[in-house]
């Protein structure tokens, strides 16, 4: 992994995502609570909490899904608090879901390249691509970096869980993402397949920073350097992974599991 | 066409260049060697291999069909079904890749036809423009498509009910104002004496040249759905039908993707009603009649919305019941006028029996047959 330092300077001085006082209310229920949040490029950072802590919520405040009741959201230094989320992804935002949002009656490959078409230009253009389109070679690509070229014209509906886990996350590389959130990536897969999550994630370049949200400490101790403890939908800590493993306030809350 | 494969749906067909069963790339397999194969691949090319023998043999057919049929049958089952066909074309490509049930199609096929009689030439000679038919036309369409447009534009920020209940009231809308305004539309009666350009010395009212005719812009419209769906545009909008909120994480404009589809099928929609204008000879507030704008649903469904086939596999079933039924209520001693109830009990057997259409009830009987090969 490269320096912290290293990939600030690849990706100029404005904060990858700035969130100052973002509330989020649902009815009488406050999801998200004043967070004040700052991320520099390419910074690898995790979000721990127990359920309903606010963790998603945060991330859709920031891809737009479900927009803040208040406070201001800038990725790279623009507002983009008001953003419909498609303006958002085009500026180098990227997600996964919790919960895999694929389209199951359409072929891996054709997934992964919707992804691509997404963020570039053409996006209705009535020709069918063509076998050496440049985005259906980088689609291919996408699917052999997240290693799933043995099942590339297979219907999604027919993928393990596992895989596709792994086609969430082509789908988030797809284009020229520049900050990506990932939401559990690791929920339900196994060992083996966490282990090559890890991979993927370490071997990402360094400019592409993420912000990670995951229950398994292992995952997250490995593959962020930065974590922030969210409770109640508040920001109540932040620090290194040591830093925070060893926070009583920490340890009581979700660790130790006092609440979660 | 249709036996190419009715049963595919349009997610399963393979596209052209990306689901080619391409070799696996393999580092001993250099780019070289597969360049050296492509030659051999000219000679016939994938796509004209790749179609059905039936394909071929619904080909001739449909090209002989004036041989041996006489001008009615040219003109009043195989016309009407190309036309109504192409109109339920445009719902199937709004329903069955982007999930939108609209039924303003047919009013916008209504609304190209009253154009073409509106600046071309009809009896109504104090309100026809007279325009040549090459303005006449490409403007007949683009009012149609903006029409469309515009329709797609207020139905798409709803979804299920509330799209064809709105898309409905547009349809509803266009009949009673083109019934009651006779300084444009000329009121109840319409224009009568609509006739299409004498183009290449060729009178295509004539069964047999507006059965070639139709025949073209059915078929031609067909394969355009049929590579459409498979195209950028296409695909995203299957995207969008299948999970929008995905499709604006991945960086497309869902609304906009919408209305473009409503566009798209505005022009099959609008091509289809100046035939449609061209086939009857007139045009009036009856022809975009809230019963005509349900029947093109009842065909759309009764063909099946899977595939670009199902529209005209329902039109052409709707258009013989229609023209037959007649005969067959009057030998068991109904009233004539009651084809509707023989139409709607068709369209309830079918709806019954096989949610997904004709194409439905063929791929599972397909299927069966199958399973019943292997088993001996």
């Amino acid at each position: 992994m490269a320096s912290v330092a290293e990939r600030l300077s690849a990706a100029g001085t404005a904060n990858a995502l700035e969130l100052r006082g973002v509330s989020r209310l649902f009815g009488a229920l406050v999801a998200l609570d004043d967070v004040t949040l700052s991320v520099r490029p390419g910074e690898r950072r995790a979000v721990l909490g127990s359920n309903g802590a606010g963790k998603t919520t945060l991330f859709n405040a920031v891809t737009g899904d479900f927009p803040p009741s208040s406070g201001v959201i800038r990725f790279f230094g623009e507002d983009i608090t008001w953003f419909p989320p498609h303006e958002r992804i085009r500026r180098g935002l990227r997600r996964t879901y919790q919960i895999s949002l694929l389209f199951r009656d359409l072929t891996v490959l054709d997934n992964v390249y919707l992804a691509c078409r997404g963020v570039s230009r053409g996006r209705f253009s009535l020709l069918r691509p063509r076998r050496n389109d440049a985005l259906m070679n980088s689609a291919e690509d996408l699917v052999e970096a997240v290693h799933l070229d043995g099942v590339r014209d297979r219907q999604v509906a027919e993928l393990s869980y596992g895989e596709q886990r792994q086609l969430e996350m082509a789908l988030a590389l797809a284009g020229a993402p520049r900050f990506i959130l990932l939401d559990e990536p690791a929920a339900g897969l196994s060992p083996s397949e966490r282990t090559e999550l890890v991979e993927i994630l370490n071997s990402l370049p360094s400019h592409i920073g993420y912000i990670i949200i995951e229950h398994d400490m292992d995952v997250a101790l490995r593959v962020a350097e930065s974590v922030s403890m969210m409770h109640n939908g508040r920001i109540i800590k932040e620090g290194t992974p040591a830093e925070i493993e060893a926070d009583p306030q920490v340890q009581q809350l979700y660790l130790g599991g006092g609440h979660a | 066409m249709a036996a190419s494969g009715p049963a595919v749906s349009p997610a399963a067909e393979r596209p052209a260049s990306g689901g080619l069963p391409s070799p696996p790339r393999t580092s001993a397999d250099p780019a070289g060697s597969l360049q050296r194969a492509e030659p051999r691949a000219v000679a016939t090319p994938e796509w004209f291999r790749r179609i059905h023998p039936a394909t071929w043999l619904l080909a001739l057919f449909l090209l002989f069909v004036p041989a041996f049929a006489n001008d009615f049958i040219q003109l009043q089952v195989f016309g009407w079904a190309f036309v109504l066909g192409m109109i339920a074309l445009s719902l199937m490509f709004l329903a069955g890749y982007g999930g939108m049930v609209s039924l303003v199609q047919m009013t916008v096929a209504g609304c190209a036809g009253y154009m073409y009689a509106i600046f071309g030439h009809s009896a109504v000679m104090e309100i026809s423009l007279g325009w040549p038919w090459w303005a006449t036309i490409p403007v007949a369409l683009l009012v149609a498509v903006v029409f469309g447009t515009i329709s797609g534009a207020l139905a798409v920020r709803t979804e299920g009910i509330y799209t064809i209940m709105i898309t409905l009231a547009i349809a509803s809308a266009f009949f009673y104002f083109t019934r009651q305004n006779y300084t444009i539309f000329n009121g109840f009666s319409g224009f009568n004496a609509v006739r299409p350009p004498p183009l290449f010395g060729v009178d295509w009212k004539q069964a047999t040249p507006f059965y070639y005719l139709s025949l073209f812009f059915a078929t031609l419209s067909y394969l355009v759905v049929l590579y459409v769906s498979r195209s950028s545009f296409g695909l995203a909008l299957q995207g969008v039908r299948d999970n929008a909120r995905r499709m604006e994480a991945l960086g497309f404009n869902v609304t906009a993707h919408r209305i473009a589809a409503y566009s798209f099928a505005a022009v099959i929609a609008g091509v289809a009603g100046i035939l449609l204008t061209w086939l009857n000879g007139q045009i009036s507030p009856g022809t975009a009649g809230v019963g005509p704008v349900i029947d093109i649903l009842v065909i759309a469904v009764v063909g099946g919305i899977g595939h670009p086939i199902g529209p005209f596999v329902g039109a052409l079933i709707y258009v013989v019941l229609r023209t037959f039924a007649l005969d067959a209520l009057v030998a068991v001693g109904l009233p004539a006028e009651r084809f509707q109830l023989l139409i709607g009990l068709g369209f309830l057997l079918i709806v019954l029996f096989s949610p997904d259409g004709v194409l439905g009830l063929w791929s599972r009987w397909r299927a069966r047959l199958r399973l019943r090969r292997r088993e001996l």
